[in-house]
């Protein structure tokens, strides 16, 4: 193979064909409120950790339903589990019980 | 795929496009990357369908690639502009003709920027006489050299030897248009069937017997972009953009992209010798690539021109096969012989492209 | 005496107002361009919110209208203003003297077609909301065929200036969303998605509508507006957009996409204002008398507007508004138009 210097760059679009319906069904089941966010980010401003590591649930929620289970992990990986989302979210998801569903159904090899 | 839909917004993106008397200007960089094609438009516009096509050694460039650079101011690229129109009047015509894409869209963006601000206009009009004592004009019609090809397709297809056809089948070919980004993005009523659903290079195609593959990526830039191809570092940009075409042109197996604009065949055609050099994928039959040509060359493939004459020698992706399906006689000793006969060496073969 | 009112559109707008003026002792004559009463009502399966039958509301509306002289295929001709009522010349060759107008022109749907980058027309499996009710009532569209991925698109036509379209439709995201549990009851194996700008639930219970399609459909919700559509090789569609939540392009590969397609101004509601002399406003809506207060009156006396022909309503509040119409009209012409003598003033100082 010839190196000309330069190649091609990776794709940092969206595929959600790569979305893995059985995975997040099993998740769901576990626990329902994953269907429900409104992305409002209440979670995010007001988490405990995410002021100084990139920590999100309202993100790691999209990564999910973006085939990124990957980076979702990643980025609930700082979580403290102190439950601040959970006294903040206007539909009342119960945020430690999803983050900690996440873990549980996509740290699964 | 409605086909009666398309030709719906055809309908409503049909731009006049005068029959004779034209004032042609070239390409800055086509005559180095496809030496042949300006000279087969002229070819075939003045001596086989008789049109009246001036050009003059007087003009230039239109500062496009300065300007998509950033390193020429605005006024100075319009008085470039200016000057070329006022060319064109000097020597009786009206109807301007430009061999490059980048050029119509820069044309088609001053006219409507003089339109917008006609105190740009004057201010322009007052730069040309100072600095080149010209009289200030515009054209009537400004044309792409595709939109006169286009026009007088049914003309060529009468005149032509051969179809688009793979004579070993019977099956039309089947062809990738591939519209430059400037021909009608920035103005879709400026070209011909608009800019989602371009038919400029479409009615060749259909004239000439082939078939049209409408794939998924069609609109997708080649990748050219003069800031990405310019500098290295950017130009795996470029690549990826040509790459993610390709990819999505694959499944349609074409035998043939058809293209109007000087970057886009350039990239379509050297790119996929750096894709297949660097990661071992090409995309036509049995290791070869898809030859992306000029639609000049096209037309002079059908009209029965030496492929030779054509510089389909000049392209990256061996053009063989598709003479092949076409049944077009070559010598393949002659290759890469100069006008005058003389030996002009070949090229290192690739390891990976056929 | 028993005024005669002429009533212009036999859309649901139309229909209510007739009820309620021939119920308070009015002569009204509705009539309907088109061969069938309803107007769009008429070619859509379920409402939202709760998703009753559309065929239901009509037939209560159409049974309210008892008594009142429906003419169908009927268009107006000619329409002259005299002293104080109009002469009306119809298609159908009837004459009518009617004291006053109620104007119920309704809206059209816009033609996705124009909006080219999602090659309605062209690919096989893109459609209209409209289509798809016809597919709801009818069971019959070749496009759908155990579609195992479905995509909505919100705003088509609507928040678009470019398509000369600069305001919101009010009703498609509510119909975007019910039409996507509607797709989840009929295919529970599909993946529905629903690319919008903003969801604008604004109605009584419409977030519980979404909260429903969110919980219990599964239905997802994708923050941004399709850009690009096309086909691939197996004629599946290739469907582009941002999804600016995430903050990065996104692309899916989809059996189906419907676009919400929004509300315009009727075309044939505009030749009849043109032949009143009614003006429009920018948006291409009539304009009302003057400010929030004029509700239903019109800029001209004795002409009044119901329903869509003055912006895009939902279903309840084009039969609120046609109410109210007919409220006005009752108004104008008990204190207004009986006294002789003095009109001309009234209608200044009370139109």
């Amino acid at each position: 193979m010839v190196d000309f210097g330069f190649g091609l760059v990776p794709s940092s679009r969206i595929n959600l064909d790569l979305f893995d319906k059985g995975k997040y069904e099993e998740l769901a089941a576990l626990e329902p409120d994953v269907r429900i966010c409104m992305a409002c980010g209440s979670c995010t401003a007001v988490c405990t950790a995410g002021k100084f590591e990139p920590t999100s649930l309202r993100e790691a929620i999209e990564d999910i339903k973006n085939a990124r289970a990957d980076k979702a992990l990643q980025m609930l990986e700082p979580c403290q589990l102190c439950g601040k989302c959970s006294m903040v979210c206007p539909r009342g998801i119960n945020t430690r019980h999803l983050i900690l569903s996440i873990n549980k159904i996509y740290s699964e090899k | 795929m409605i086909y009666e839909g398309k030709q719906k917004i055809w309908s409503e993106y049909q731009k006049e496009i005068p029959d004779d008397h034209y004032f042609y200007v070239r390409s800055c960089i086509r005559q180095s990357f496809f030496p042949a094609s300006e000279a087969t438009f002229l070819d075939i516009t003045r001596n086989v369908l008789e049109k009246d096509i001036f050009e003059t050694e007087h003009h230039t460039t239109c500062g496009g690639i300065a300007y998509h650079s950033d390193t020429i101011p605005q006024e100075t690229v319009m008085t470039i502009i200016a000057r070329q129109f006022a060319l064109m009047a000097k020597h009786g015509y009206e109807n301007y003709v430009c061999s490059c894409i980048t050029s119509f869209g820069l044309y088609c963006e001053t006219m409507e920027t003089w339109r917008e601000f006609p105190e740009l206009e004057a201010k322009i009009r007052e730069n040309l006489w100072k600095s080149c004592k010209l009289e200030f004009a515009k054209p009537k019609f400004l044309v792409h050299a595709s939109d006169l090809i286009y026009k007088y397709r049914n003309q060529i297809a009468a005149q032509a030897v051969r179809k688009l056809v793979n004579v070993h089948t019977g099956e039309p070919l089947k062809v990738v248009e591939h519209i430059g980004c400037h021909y009608s993005k920035m103005f879709p009523s400026k070209g011909v069937g608009g800019a989602e659903y371009p038919y400029v290079l479409v009615g060749m195609i259909e004239a000439w017997g082939g078939e049209i593959v409408d794939y998924p990526e069609r609109r997708h830039c080649c990748g050219f972009g003069f800031r990405q191809y310019f500098i290295k570092g950017n130009r795996g940009y470029s690549l990826s953009n040509t790459h993610k075409k390709f990819e999505s042109m694959e499944p349609f197996k074409p035998d043939l992209i058809i293209t109007n604009c000087p970057g886009c065949p350039y990239f379509l055609d050297r790119w996929q010798y750096v894709i297949a050099e660097s990661t071992g994928k090409t995309y036509g039959q049995d290791g070869h690539g898809i030859p992306a040509l000029t639609y000049e060359e096209v037309a002079g493939l059908v009209m029965g021109y030496d492929p030779w004459d054509l510089g389909l020698q000049t392209h990256q992706v061996g053009v063989e096969p598709l003479l092949d399906k076409m049944g077009v006689e070559y010598d393949p000793a002659k290759k890469f012989l100069g006008k005058n006969g003389k030996d002009l060496g070949s090229p290192v073969p690739c390891s990976c492209l056929k | 005496m028993k005024n005669n009112i002429l009533i212009i559109g036999g859309g649901p707008a139309g229909l209510e107002a007739s009820a309620q003026l021939q119920r308070m002792g009015y002569n009204v004559i509705l009539i309907e361009r088109s061969p069938k009463l309803g107007g769009h009502l008429a070619k859509w399966d379920r409402l939202f919110p709760d998703r009753v039958p559309a065929d239901e509301v009509l037939r209560s509306l159409l049974d309210a209208t008892e008594g009142v002289k429906c003419f169908t295929d009927t268009d107006i001709r000619a329409i002259n203003r005299l002293d104080k009522s109009y002469n009306v010349r119809l298609t159908n060759g009837i004459t009518v003297l009617s004291d006053a107008v109620l104007v119920a022109s309704g809206f059209d749907l816009f033609n996705a077609v124009r909006k080219e980058e999602y090659g309605y027309g062209i690919y096989n499996q893109v459609m209209t909301n409209a289509d798809l009710e016809a597919y709801f009532r009818t069971g019959e569209d070749r496009r759908i065929e155990n579609p195992r991925k479905v995509g909505f698109v919100h705003c088509v036509g609507s928040r678009d200036e470019k398509a000369g379209c600069r305001s919101c439709s009010k009703v498609c995201c509510a119909t975007a969303v019910k039409q996507a549990i509607e797709m989840k009851q009929a295919f529970p194996e599909a993946e529905v998605f629903c690319f919008y700008m903003d969801l604008r639930l604004f109605g009584r219970h419409y977030e519980d509508l979404y909260l429903e399609a969110q919980k219990e459909y599964g239905v997802r919700f994708i923050r941004g507006r399709v850009a690009e559509v096309s086909e691939n090789f197996d004629g599946t569609l290739l469907v582009k957009a941002e999804d600016t939540v995430a903050s990065k392009p996104l692309k899916v590969t989809l059996d189906l996409l419907v676009l919400m397609a929004g509300m315009r101004p009727s075309a044939s509601g505009k030749a009849l204002g043109e032949l009143l002399g009614m003006n429009v406003e920018d948006d291409g809506y009539f304009a009302v008398r003057s400010g929030i207060a004029a509700g239903q009156r019109s800029q001209q006396p004795g002409i009044f507007l119901a329903g869509a022909a003055t912006g895009p309503k939902t279903l309840p509040e084009t039969l609120a508004d046609a109410r109210a119409a007919a409220m006005e009209v009752d108004r104008y012409l008990t204190e207004v138009f009986p006294d002789a003598r003095n009109y001309k003033q009234l209608v200044k100082e009370r139109w």
